[in-house]
């Protein structure tokens, strides 16, 4: 038996050390560059505290209660007591649980209610409003003050707050850049928000987290933290060399499809936001035909007429079947 | 396993096995319960998504509502009496309030068909919106049910013809009429929530 | 209606193509063989129709053993794709498709077929019963179950395997983005099976509530039975959600409702708070009866009562009532604001309250006691400290805040495996050694069971622990693929290749049965592991058909260790035996499953026509069961006597 211990100890001692070893540097929630991230990871910091106080008590006693009372040939007349329980044990261990649950929770509820928040010492600086649309498979960001869409990248201003408002042309998606902030969903028709400031120069992998088909791995973008100076002169210079974006434009971006980076010098807001209830949908499920059975689709023609829906009967001949993406 | 026979039970509780059974069905429709109330709550979740499509108070006819509440109400009085003829052990008189019940259920139906006909010309179908979808599927699902207690229960009529009563048969019947007054207490939920919240 | 038959089979890759001949070939073969060793009416008539609760359970395993191999080689799939950046193993589409049914397989066609079969076998014996309480239905549970299965499984081969993920999200999940009828598969095989395991949680409950042995209080019921009552309750209030939650999605894909659509008014959200009102739930459905298999194998192999008995009822008892008020922390970043997930974090956090005096009453359990490291005893003990990190990972997990951290990456997959796996999996590896010599009458090898320990246990950790910190480097689930700068490729090889010695764990689990039934040494005993403590342990080995000659009396918790330490009860008297009354055989429920299995594949492809035409045959089943009057048979004297004797020895036998 002791063998075999020792054997899964060095085993586990091997990995942590490979663990430790490969990625000391690149742990990106370790690794904030903004107080939303760092407040987060504080608040991880502390629960390893509690959480590895439980793993040494728990496992300690489980190594030592093994060890001390296992069969030996010698002990085998042995009768082990009739004990039913012991009442003020088991309150110690049903009460020492619940005090590490309050230390746990308290600063959980503080930091989910400051990252609602601007981050102290931010509270004077105007905030700078970007509205994410996420899209199969692509991020678009408009920044409707100074009239850009950027495709896939987004550049923000250090030291300044950033008010995110997130939602989506379609599928639901998870809007995350793990150095700067922790993530939310965004949804068609909602608008969810997400403040982040980034206290350093320096370029962010962002993506999304959540599945939303076959371009999923690829939905990645890059988050570039510029000074003041810099930013400025980007917003200049994209006002003046970028095209036009124009609906039918818009449409073709709103394909399912993977797309490098694009710039305009206007946005998408001017014409729809997906986040408005009655917003009109850029959808199209033909675009989305897989290799397997071609199913039936329902026709699109919500909201306008509903007098339609007369003709729209489900024993009627099928729409679309006769189109199937191979 | 139908074990030993206590005559001193009502007689749907004589066999071991129906007294299991009759458990056993408490446990279904515990289960039926929030299978309900799942639907009225994605009901209640969706009613105000009409989508440009008819809202409810556009649509419901409340005066021929409340004519298939009173058939519904009406079939589970008589679905009572049934359960009073069979612990009498009147066969003849179970029998015939028993087709008088499903007469009931089968004006409840024929009118709710109706109604569902009546939407589908005024353009409202389950394809017009989130709250139709909802309103069809709830209604749906409780006519289906009934649909269910209205076969089941030929089936124990035929059971009644040629077996007569006895602790199975009476174990059937009991079980079937709890299914009909658990239908009956959903629609009075329907009633209220759905077409009277509805039209106020 | 128009049936395209050339886009019937999924053809253009090679594995699939590969995999539909290793089907039609094995499928061949078994019926080559059931022929040519002319076992179709063995078959038939002592398994497939069989009500014998035994049976029935054993039909459960093997079916979970299966997909545990079919769930298996998905997740060797997904291990293999990712060991190595940008590879093209699978493409994204096969990725996705095996990552779905990797998560669907495991848990409801492989985690509760495997408990539902161990809680049949043991649970009638436990409670002193000879069989369900609706034995029939018993059956047709297991059909439903297995016709489920069968039709999820078929998806890959033809039509399209859904690839939605296993929580199916919408609106992804829907028409307007997957439009193929993959996901129909999803939506029409899990109401399949999921009415099956409706009607399996009935059944229990009132078995247990109802076919007690005399003396038998509820507060002596071994923790097994008591876990298995609560999580029969857990699926009698959660699954009837799912039913609807899968109707709903059935009715968005086949008939163009609005339920979930981003179009028409549908709300996406609702799909993710219905699936995780009966999801998270039925996390604690296939955890609940682990936990009582653990506390039955603890108290066994240390020759000591379960330490606070009545706070482990308690506990499971708060569990169940908790999972039920925790679902909302599968999405905190659904953007409800910080008051919901406060809320969330402190009903989730508060589930490992109960769960921690569980661990502390295994732990003092021990304490004092002699323990044995028996196959069955070992997986228990490494249960406790794997278990242990998947619950404190569970509660950094939990606290909203930092969850925007974790949330749908690789953090969270380790998480959730160090649960289920520990969990569940080794709590029905230890289930199958510990019980396995009850029902054939042979222990598996402790020898090779070592092997399969070692390899599974070094295997999991190795797989799973890196996983961890690719999350926290910024790798997320479902993504079939990542670039070389990511720099997450060392952990991920790490992984792959402990996934490797994970599988080489599960074959020798299969040479160790196959090995055991050739070679172990058979036994006759009723208690082969000398220390056993409840009733299942009273009887012959194996159980004969009808459990008990004469029902036990009980007046104490652990009734078995009890009569053994009284040397009461083990004589039987002859002129107490009567007539056994038992259910007779039905094949009703493998025809039904049958049609369900048709009528499911029908729905799928949307041919209502020939669906509403199989339809019939399910309302003429149920006319049948209807006027169905079978009354079982009745076990003779002489057999009972006969079988008692051989096993008892003359010793314990008292012929007047």
């Amino acid at each position: 038996m002791k063998k075999k211990k020792g054997l899964l100890v060095s085993a586990m001692s091997i990995l942590l050390l490979l663990v430790l070893s490969g990625c000391e540097t690149n742990l990106v929630v370790f690794d904030p560059k903004g107080p939303q991230a760092r407040a987060i990871m504080d608040l991880i910091n502390w629960s390893f505290i509690w959480i590895g106080l439980v793993l040494v008590v728990v496992v300690g006693l489980f190594v030592y209660i093994i060890w001390k009372y296992r069969a030996r040939p010698e002990n085998a007349d042995y009768e082990p007591p009739d004990e039913k329980g012991n009442h003020k044990l088991e309150v110690i261990w049903t009460l020492i649980p619940i005090v590490i649950v309050i230390l746990l929770t308290i600063p959980t509820v503080k930091t989910l209610y400051a990252l609602e928040e601007v981050p102290e010492g931010y509270e004077d600086v105007e905030p700078l409003v970007i509205h994410v649309t996420s899209a199969d498979w692509k991020w678009i960001f408009s920044y409707p003050e100074e009239d850009i869409e950027t495709v896939n990248y987004v550049n923000i201003p250090v030291d300044r707050p950033v008010t995110f408002k997130l939602t989506s042309a379609g599928t639901m998606q998870s809007f995350w850049i793990p150095s700067l902030a922790g993530q939310e969903y965004t949804m068609n028709k909602m608008e969810t928000e997400l403040i982040v400031v980034a206290d350093e120069e320096g370029s962010f992998f962002g993506r999304n987290t959540n599945f939303n088909g076959e371009g999923y791995a690829g939905m990645e973008f890059e988050v570039q933290a510029q000074s003041p100076a810099d930013y400025e002169k980007w917003v200049k210079e994209a006002k003046e060399l970028s095209p036009k974006l124009t609906e039918e434009e818009y449409k073709e971006l709103l394909k399912p499809t993977h797309l490098g980076r694009l710039t305009y010098s206007n946005t998408h807001l001017d014409w729809v936001d997906h986040a408005d209830h009655n917003a009109e949908l850029y959808i199209d499920p033909e675009l989305y035909r897989g290799h397997g059975y071609p199913g039936k689709i329902f026709t699109e023609d919500e909201n306008e007429n509903s007098e339609n829906h007369e003709n729209m009967n489900m024993d009627e001949e099928e729409h679309g079947g006769e189109h199937s993406g191979h | 396993m139908e074990g030993k026979i206590n005559t001193s039970a009502p007689i749907e509780y004589q066999s071991e096995q129906s007294k299991l059974n009759i458990l056993g069905f408490w446990v279904f429709l515990a289960a039926e319960i929030i299978l309900f109330a799942t639907l009225f709550s994605v009901f209640g979740v969706l009613k105000d998504r009409t989508a440009g499509g008819p809202a409810g108070s556009e649509i419901f006819e409340i005066k021929d509502v409340i004519i298939q509440t009173l058939l519904l109400l009406t079939s589970s009085f008589t679905a009572g009496i049934v359960i009073f003829e069979m612990r009498r052990g009147n066969r003849r008189g179970l029998i015939i309030w028993l087709v008088i019940t499903l007469l009931f259920g089968l004006g409840f139906l024929s009118m709710e068909i109706n109604e569902f006909m009546h939407y589908y010309h005024e353009g409202a179908t389950m394809q017009t919106s989130a709250f139709l979808s909802s309103l069809f599927v709830l209604l749906g699902t409780h006519g289906a049910h009934v649909t269910l207690g209205t076969g089941w229960a030929i089936l124990i009529i035929i059971q009644l013809l040629t077996k007569g009563i006895n602790p199975t048969t009476a174990g059937k019947m009991h079980i079937w009429s709890l299914y009909w007054h658990f239908l009956d207490v959903i629609w009075i939920f329907i009633f209220t929530f759905v077409y009277l919240a509805g039209v106020l | 209606m128009d049936i395209k038959w050339d886009q019937l089979l999924v053809s253009g890759d090679p594995l699939i193509l590969g995999s539909q001949i290793a089907i039609v070939l094995t499928m061949v073969g078994v019926v080559a063989a059931l022929s040519y060793f002319k076992k179709w009416k063995w078959l038939w008539n002592g398994w497939l129709t069989s009500v014998d609760h035994k049976r029935i359970g054993i039909m459960y395993i093997i079916m979970g053993v299966l997909m545990f191999f079919r769930g298996g080689v998905d997740g060797l799939m997904m291990k293999a794709q990712t060991a190595v950046p940008e590879n093209t193993f699978l493409d994204a589409q096969h990725y996705n498709e095996v990552f779905t049914t990797h998560g669907v397989i495991m848990i409801l066609f492989m985690a509760m077929p495997m408990l539902i079969g161990i809680m049949n076998i043991v649970i009638p014996l436990q409670i002193g019963a000879r069989d369900v309480a609706f034995p029939q239905l018993n059956l047709l549970s297991f059909w439903l179950t297995f016709a489920g299965a069968m039709l999820f499984n078929v998806s890959f081969v033809i039509g399209g395997s859904p690839d939605a993920g296993w929580t199916s999200y919408f609106p992804l999940a829907g028409k307007e983005f997957t439009p193929g009828v993959g996901n129909n598969y999803y939506m029409i095989a899990l109401q399949i099976a999921g009415i099956g395991t409706l009607m399996t949680g009935i059944n229990f409950i009132v078995t247990i509530l109802k076919m007690r042995t005399k003396g038998m209080t509820l507060m002596r019921m071994p923790m097994f039975t008591w876990t298995s009552l609560i999580t029969s309750l857990i699926i009698v209030i959660a699954f009837p959600i799912f039913t609807v939650t899968l109707l709903l999605g059935m009715m968005d894909r086949l008939y163009g409702t609005h339920f979930f659509t981003v179009s028409g008014g549908g709300l996406d959200m609702l799909w993710s708070n219905l699936f995780w009102l009966w999801g998270h739930p039925e996390v604690y459905i296939v955890i609940l009866p682990a936990f009582g298999i653990y506390s039955e194998i603890i108290a066994t192999f240390t020759k000591k009562r379960l330490f606070g008995y009545g706070s482990m009822v308690i506990s499971i008892v708060l569990i169940s009532a908790l999972s039920m008020l925790v679902w909302v922390h599968h999405f905190y970043t659904m953007g409800v604001g910080p008051a919901v997930n406060t809320v969330f974090s402190i009903t989730t956090m508060m589930i490992s309250i109960p769960t921690g005096v569980k661990m502390f009453n295994w732990l003092f359990t021990m304490r004092k006691g002699r323990i044995e490291f028996t196959a069955p005893m070992m997986w228990a003990l490494a249960f406790i400290p794997t278990f242990l990190i998947g619950g404190v990972t569970g509660v950094m997990l939990a606290m909203a805040a930092a969850d925007f951290q974790y949330h749908n990456t690789l953090f969270l997959v380790a998480h959730f495996h160090y649960t289920l796996i520990p969990g569940v999996v080794y709590a029905v590896f230890a289930a199958l050694y510990y019980w396995w010599p009850k029902v054939f009458g042979f222990k598996l090898s402790e020898k090779i069971g070592k092997w399969h320990f070692w390899l599974f246990n070094i295997g999991f950790n190795l797989t799973f622990f890196p996983m961890f910190f690719l999350g926290l480097q910024g790798a997320v689930r479902r993504s079939y693929t990542y670039s070389e700068e990511s720099g997450f490729q060392p952990l991920f090889l790490l992984s792959g290749v402990g996934a490797l010695i994970l599988a080489a764990g599960f074959a020798a689990l299969c040479y160790n049965i196959y090995w055991s039934i050739r070679h172990a040494e058979r036994t006759t005993a009723n208690d082969p592991w000398g220390n056993a403590r409840t009733l299942e342990w009273a009887t012959a080995t194996p159980v004969p058909h009808y459990n008990f000659a004469t029902l036990p009396e009980v007046d104490s918790l652990d009734a078995y260790w009890e009569m053994k330490k009284n040397n009461k009860g083990f004589t039987l008297d002859k002129n107490q035996i009567k007539p056994i009354h038992m259910p007779g055989n039905s094949g009703l429920p493998a025809i039904m499953g049958g049609i369900f299995l048709v009528f499911g594949f029908f729905l799928v492809f949307e041919w209502h026509l020939l669906a509403a035409i199989v339809g019939i045959g399910i309302i003429a089943g149920l006319i049948m069961r209807s006027f169905e009057s079978n009354d079982g048979y009745h076990v003779p004297v002489d057999e009972i006597v006969k079988h008692e004797r051989t096993w008892r020895g003359e010793s314990k036998w008292k012929a007047k």
